[in-house]
């Protein structure tokens, strides 16, 4: 099963809502995965930096100093902000592979979870309510976000396991289904130079895109793609950092539902997830079709494109 | 009109109580408030009364359902009327995939879309849909009728047995051994009743039937290809 949430926000006036929106849409499918469950926000950026979400089991010991560590190897100053078992790191733009080579260095059990400009992703194993409450996502704001419980199928029940998977700066993508040519494609597309961490289908999935769109190609037309190069069951929702996809697989058994107003764009593997959204009982509710990429942006015009 | 609430007295209690009517329960009316998308609403029922569930359900309402009439003022989930013997069930919205699976009897109405896998192995039931359906519909039905006025996606009928099809509109693609068929005046006649059982207004001579080829019943190793 698995169940996977998206918000996306036309009305900033939202924006501060966005965590416990989500974080309480994430709750409702508990049920349809209890192994692991993560979060995406898309937030605040600062100009210059970037942002990359670490992770450590030991976090007592293993956060603490790092950020001047950090900044020391880097020769920058470094801004760290610690939620449990994460800690978001401030770090200069373009000084990503810097980074993580003096992460790796400072203390190799340190995990990157996500980079971007505005995106933080947190994940863990245990149930929804558990893991939103033990980085207070309800209080974070921000523009759009997804996120995804887990019923493990193709790789173990660990953090790296977890959904959201972020290959690509700003990228991040959830998945309820299981892809079949996860090994053959992984081995191509680090052959590709593709930063692929785990033995995951879902993250093949995610770096699949990364590549696409590292080659020129939007969200859009990746997505478009992966219904040709992607083998499996997959019900998608993806985010960059101004926009928001869906894609089923032209089979489409793993459900998926979605809901829209002047306000939002919505998704849920179930209409239960949408149920307390504002404004619910007016939105235009539907079933994304099967081979049909659907993508919201901020900065572009909606999209709805079938596959030939 | 009795009323429940079932956020407040929960799934269990709320089919309990209908389970709970005979056949000759003066209780023959009920509606269930704040539905909230949950699952396996109204399943199971035995009795001849009328359920009007007010907004949408989520997997499976109305499973099994044997003589009772269930209103659904909403959009209902995956597997709604699984395996209905008989009695009746009307989405006013759109229905997911997997509409009247495995049906033995009985009708579903559903005023808007119907999704994929609309009917499938069918055995009996009477699927009529105002809108479209999506891709392998009435995949393996055995026997009953799907009535689409609007278009059928792919595979229709796929492997299908003595199921008959109706559609108004287009049909994307035909499932293996599914073919276009004659429409005589007894399908005229069978079309007719279903419509106004539905209460759906629609001239009967615009729709076309498709069933089986029955190329496939048996073994053949020409077909192996097709299997």
């Amino acid at each position: 099963m698995c169940g996977i949430v998206g918000l996306f926000l036309k009305d900033s006036a939202l924006e501060p809502q966005l965590g416990e929106l989500l974080t309480a849409m994430l709750i409702t499918m508990t049920d349809r995965g209890p192994d692991s469950a993560g979060i995406a926000i898309y937030g605040d950026e600062t100009p210059g930096k970037m942002k990359l979400t670490v992770q450590s089991d030991t976090p007592e010991t293993t956060f603490a100093g790092l950020d001047a560590a950090l900044g020391k190897a880097m020769g920058t100053s470094v801004v760290m902000s610690v939620k449990s078992t994460h800690a978001v790191l401030t770090i200069p733009a373009g000084s990503l592979a810097a980074s993580r080579a003096a992460l790796a260095e400072i203390d190799p059990g340190i995990r990157v979870m996500s980079r971007g400009e505005t995106l933080e992703i947190y994940k863990e194993v245990g149930l929804p309510k558990d893991v939103a409450a033990r980085f207070d996502i309800a209080k974070m704001s921000g523009t759009h976000g997804i996120g995804h419980t887990r019923m493990a199928t193709e790789s173990a029940v660990t953090t790296m396991g977890a959904h959201p998977f972020n290959t690509g700066d700003d990228q991040c993508l959830v998945h309820n289904g299981s892809l079949s040519n996860h090994n053959s494609l992984r081995r191509k597309l680090r052959r590709e130079g593709i930063h692929i961490e785990t033995e995951n289908d879902t993250e093949v999935g995610a770096a699949y895109l990364t590549w696409q769109m590292e080659n020129g190609a939007s969200l859009g037309e990746a997505l478009q793609s992966s219904l040709d190069d992607l083998d499996g069951f997959f019900t998608f929702v993806v985010g960059t950092k101004d926009g928001f996809g869906v894609v089923r697989d032209p089979i489409a058994c793993k459900p998926a539902v979605m809901a829209e107003t002047d306000q939002y764009v919505a998704f849920g593997s179930e209409y239960r997830a949408l149920v307390d959204l504002p404004g619910i009982e007016n939105a235009r509710v539907w079933e994304p079709e099967p081979a049909t990429v659907y993508f919201w942006s901020h900065d572009k015009a909606p999209t709805s494109k079938k596959a030939a | 009109m009795q009323t429940i609430d079932l956020t407040e007295i929960g799934l269990r209690e709320t089919n309990k109580t209908l389970h709970a009517q005979s056949a000759d329960t003066n209780q023959t009316a009920w509606e269930i408030v704040n539905p909230r998308g949950s699952h396996a609403i109204a399943c199971g029922l035995d009795a001849p009364i009328e359920v009007t569930v007010k907004g949408s359900t989520g997997y499976y309402c109305a499973g099994m359902n044997q003589q009772a009439t269930v209103n659904i003022h909403g959009s209902a989930g995956p597997g709604t009327g699984e395996n209905i013997m008989s009695g009746k069930i009307v989405i006013e919205g759109d229905a997911s995939q997997y509409l009247g699976a495995t049906g033995h009897g009985g009708l579903i109405v559903v005023k808007g879309n119907a999704s994929s896998r609309c009917g499938i192995s069918m055995k009996g039931v009477n699927i009529v849909v105002q809108g479209s359906v999506g891709h392998m519909s009435a995949f393996m039905g055995q026997s009953g009728n799907l009535v689409v006025c609007g278009d059928a996606g792919d595979a229709l009928g796929d492997s299908c047995y003595e199921a008959r099809f109706f559609v108004r509109g287009t049909v994307k693609s035909l499932g293996a051994d599914c073919e276009k068929k004659e429409m005589r005046p007894e399908h005229i006649e069978i079309l007719k009743g279903l419509l106004d059982e539905a209460g759906i207004d629609a001239n009967p001579s615009e729709f076309t039937r498709y069933g089986s080829a029955r190329n496939l019943y048996n073994f053949d190793v020409d077909n192996a290809g097709a299997y």
